[in-house]
């Protein structure tokens, strides 16, 4: 493997030797050596059970998961099974995927959708982030029973974005034409009016870029929203194990009236497992949803 | 205690843990270097490899040294990768394709670590620790390497040896980058990060779904990718992945571990130099940049303006619970400021004005610290143009640690900081007039241009973090900026050993009353204040059309 020098060798072709066999030497103590090292110590006791990845057992003992890594609570069809607690949104594969841990990584203006226009192949249809994060807020506040509308939102949840198009550029002059660019037609629109002029709904393929954008406030909380903003948002690595007590705290009834429990017992659950901020700082108060769930189910009902 | 506070004394606490270590580390360092003696296990190495340990070699050896190394790493990481599938602990993966193959290679030898693939879904265990691993140690070892060449061209007198690029490698992974790793990854596995070599492991989950747990040797990948300044990840969340990063303490270390390379070495090049104080004022206008830096990215992200964080009440899209806005937001400053690029948040969701401050941190070019050694020879190209400027401003020979800074030295500099805005905007005007390469941005309008910008100035910088909206597994996004980035560090390491010959064949002169001191406040902002204005001045107008537009409007 290893060619020595020789000095009749021109000095490039000496170098790049050289250069190879110190590459080859280094790569056999920190590309082999090393790791087999790290790994052969990681097998001692209090260690090991972390380096395999913190796996966590059901009562009858078989291997559920892992408590670092977050699981989805749904349905074959997607929807949040109501007895258990409900992790943040994943944006990782289908939801929690580990082969394909990801974020959105939608921009915070990404604010108008794309509607697929019938007449081009292919699917088109984006949802924007504000969109998507108008949804959960108001699917989490159906299923807990708490008011998810927030600003900016459309009371349908979609985002409460409008086009709108003035009769001189500038723009200058009348309002001619407004259209609300995230509710697809034939949805009616949010608004019926806008400085007197009716809002239309967006037609599929059509492009509004060239009007005049404008958001529309309305009467929903963002900070201090019954729903808190870790249930409206993905992770960045879609596999956030943890939620904010105040998500937990939310789903505390729900859960407890799907399993027949008395809330008090759940929310005494939870209380057990809230975790605040390492030595008083080093990051923000939290429950780990497995942990939460598995001890849900040694709880009972479920 | 609130998040802001909280958010503070996170900060605080890593400045102090910095300052504390900065001294004995800084000092081990220069030791290392200047040390006569080798350790049994480097004779060894030297006798395999077959080199003289005791030969001091001139820049353009020293040159050609660098770059015989970093060739031939480029070409035997591009053949693992291609011939994955043929080797063992390849999960069954196959061989990479050619450009991105090739755009991983040129990323991890120069330290970029920019990834246009997904580690979990792409790449097995053998090339993960003795493919990309490998180029962790030394591509950081090769930036220190040239850096103390540079500061024993400040150091030297009348002579044309900067000392040996084998032994300074060797001895910077053996005396340093090792010993840390093996302690480190250790206390890395204790908080949770995994080190095994199973397979991909499915389970039925508590609800009834199945979930394939990944495995891997991510804890001696983890550690290097940090201390090193690297920052590849073994999986594509990089270190927001619990597996990579599970707890808010390994989130801490983390980020200590990432500046404490770069901001020791202001130590080393005073004790090298004999003079501690010159040291001091580098790492001072470090410090001034980086504490900016940090300071103002947790401020744009707490505040969160733009209409996505105002409906959602927080800048928590793409942030993990644990370590919430603050210690992410830290985490991205840092990962900036260096020239490391993992992530563990996704810096393409951040407020606009806070991805900005993101962008402006790499900008800087990396010297607020910047990268292992890369940082440090950085700076002291800007220091030695800020004498420039204060030589020209009171009409005297401007002069830097006793050596005239004359025509010669002023061209190299210049040409080094001028290499990576070039190779930036010039990426980002080639992709904005391609409709082809356009059409990969996620967003549109001012913050698609964000992407493009984000993208070009990360691998032109060496950094290798991403907005990572912009899909850039194409063959131009891979040919382009595996280029970019070899020109981002080849170029420059070509610049500062050339300054550094010419500098040591001088003699060094004594100061004298008319001499700029460099070691008080007066220089530091002086140095801070020729950073910023060189920065600002040249991407202002790209700045200005994204990341300001999209926030301002």
């Amino acid at each position: 493997m290893i060619v020595m020098a020789s000095p009749r060798l021109p000095g490039p072709v000496r170098h790049l030797l050289a250069a190879l066999r110190m590459l080859l030497v280094l790569t056999v103590l920190v590309g082999i050596a090393y790791p087999l090292a790290v790994t052969a110590i990681a097998q001692l006791p209090g260690l090991r059970h972390q380096a395999d990845g913190s796996l966590v057992r059901a009562a009858d003992g078989t291997v559920v998961g892992s408590s670092r890594i977050g699981q989805p609570f749904t349905d074959a069809a997607g929807r949040p099974i109501p007895t258990y607690f409900q992790p943040r949104p994943s944006a990782a594969g289908a939801g929690y995927d580990p082969t394909a841990t990801a974020a959105s990584n939608l921009g915070p203006e990404d604010v108008v959708d794309t509607f697929d226009d019938p007449a081009t192949p292919g699917d088109e249809s984006r949802r924007s982030l504000l969109t998507t994060v108008c949804g959960r807020s108001r699917a989490v506040g159906q299923l807990e029973g708490v008011d998810g509308r927030r600003p900016y939102c459309t009371p349908d949840g979609a985002g409460a974005v409008l086009a709108v198009f003035h009769r001189d550029p500038g723009p200058a002059g009348p309002v001619v034409r407004v259209v609300s660019v995230n509710e697809q037609c034939p949805a009616r629109p949010f608004v019926t009016t806008y400085e007197g002029v009716r809002v239309e709904c967006a037609a599929p393929g059509g492009d509004y870029a060239a009007g005049r954008r404008v958001l529309v406030p309305g009467p929903g909380r963002g900070r201090d929203n019954p729903v808190p903003p870790d249930a409206v948002t993905a992770s960045a690595s879609g596999l956030d194990p943890d939620i904010s007590p105040a998500y937990a705290y939310l789903q505390v009834n729900r859960v407890a009236g799907a399993r027949g429990l008395p809330p008090a017992a759940v929310r005494r659950l939870v209380e057990e497992h809230v975790r605040g901020r390492a030595l008083g700082f080093l990051g923000e108060p939290r429950v780990n949803v497995v942990a939460l769930n598995l001890a849900l189910d040694r709880l009972g009902a479920g | 205690m609130n998040t802001t506070t909280a958010g503070a004394v996170f900060a605080a606490s890593l400045a102090i843990a910095l300052g504390l270590t900065y001294r004995p580390f800084g000092d081990y360092m220069a030791r290392v270097y200047t040390s006569k003696r080798h350790l049994r296990a480097e004779k060894m190495i030297y006798r395999l490899v077959g080199v003289d340990p005791d030969t001091d070699q001139r820049w353009s050896v020293h040159l050609r040294a660098v770059l015989a190394f970093s060739c031939v790493s480029v070409l035997f990481l591009y053949v693992l990768l291609r011939l994955q599938g043929r080797l063992p602990l390849s999960l069954g993966f196959g061989g990479m394709a050619p450009g991105q193959a090739f755009d991983t290679a040129a990323s991890f030898v120069t330290n970029t670590n920019w990834q246009s693939y997904a580690g979990e879904s792409t790449l097995g265990y053998l090339v993960q620790m003795a493919g990309l691993a490998v180029q962790n140690f030394t591509s950081a070892a090769v930036g220190i390497s040239v850096a103390i060449a540079l500061v024993r061209g400040f150091a030297r007198n009348r002579t044309d040896r900067l000392g040996n690029f084998w032994v300074d490698l060797v001895r910077t992974v053996v005396r340093i980058l090792l010993p840390i790793s093996v302690i480190g990854a250790v206390v890395l596995v204790a908080g949770g990060v995994v080190q095994n070599f199973h397979d991909v492991r499915t389970v039925s989950a508590i609800a009834g779904s199945s979930q394939a747990i990944t495995g891997g040797p991510v804890a001696s990948q983890e550690i290097i990718k940090e201390l090193g300044t690297n920052g590849g990840g073994f999986y594509n969340a990089n270190s927001a992945h619990p597996f990579e990063n599970p707890t808010v303490w390994t989130n801490w270390l983390q980020v200590y571990l990432l500046l404490a390379i770069p901001f020791a070495l202001p130590r080393a090049f005073g004790k090298m130099v004999g003079d501690t104080r010159q040291g001091l004022a580098i790492v001072s206008a470090m410090a001034v940049l980086a504490i900016t830096g940090i300071f103002l990215a947790n401020g744009f992200q707490l505040a969160h303006h733009g209409t996505v964080p105002t409906a959602v009440g927080a800048a928590t899209e793409g942030v993990e619970t644990r370590f919430g806005v603050s210690g992410s937001a830290t985490f991205a400053a840092a990962t900036t400021l260096t020239s490391t690029g993992a992530v563990n948040s996704a810096h393409d969701s951040y407020t606009s004005l806070g991805g900005a401050v993101l962008l402006l941190n790499m900008m800087l070019g990396e010297i607020a610290p910047g990268g292992a050694g890369s940082g440090l020879y950085g700076m002291l190209v800007v220091a030695v143009l800020a004498v420039f400027v204060g030589g020209l401003m009171i009409g005297r020979t401007p002069e830097y640690l006793g050596k005239k800074i004359a025509a010669r030295e002023v061209k190299f500099a210049a040409l080094y900081i001028l290499t990576t805005p070039v190779l930036a905007l010039g990426v980002t005007a080639a992709a904005m007039a391609l409709p082809g390469e356009r059409a990969n941005m996620l967003g549109s309008g001012a913050h698609g241009l964000s992407e493009v910008l984000y993208a070009a100035t990360s691998a032109a910088n060496n950094n290798g973090s991403a907005f990572a909206g912009l899909t850039v597994n194409t063959a131009w996004w891979n040919t382009v900026l595996g280029i970019s980035m070899l020109l981002a560090r080849l170029l420059p390491v070509v610049f500062v050993l050339g300054l550094a010959g010419s500098l040591a064949r001088q003699r060094t002169a004594p100061a004298s009353s008319g001499t700029l001191p460099t070691h008080r406040p007066l220089f530091v902002g002086l140095v801070t204040g020729v950073a910023f204005v060189v920065v600002a001045l040249t991407y202002f107008p790209a700045l200005a059309l994204g990341p300001f537009a999209e926030g301002l409007h």
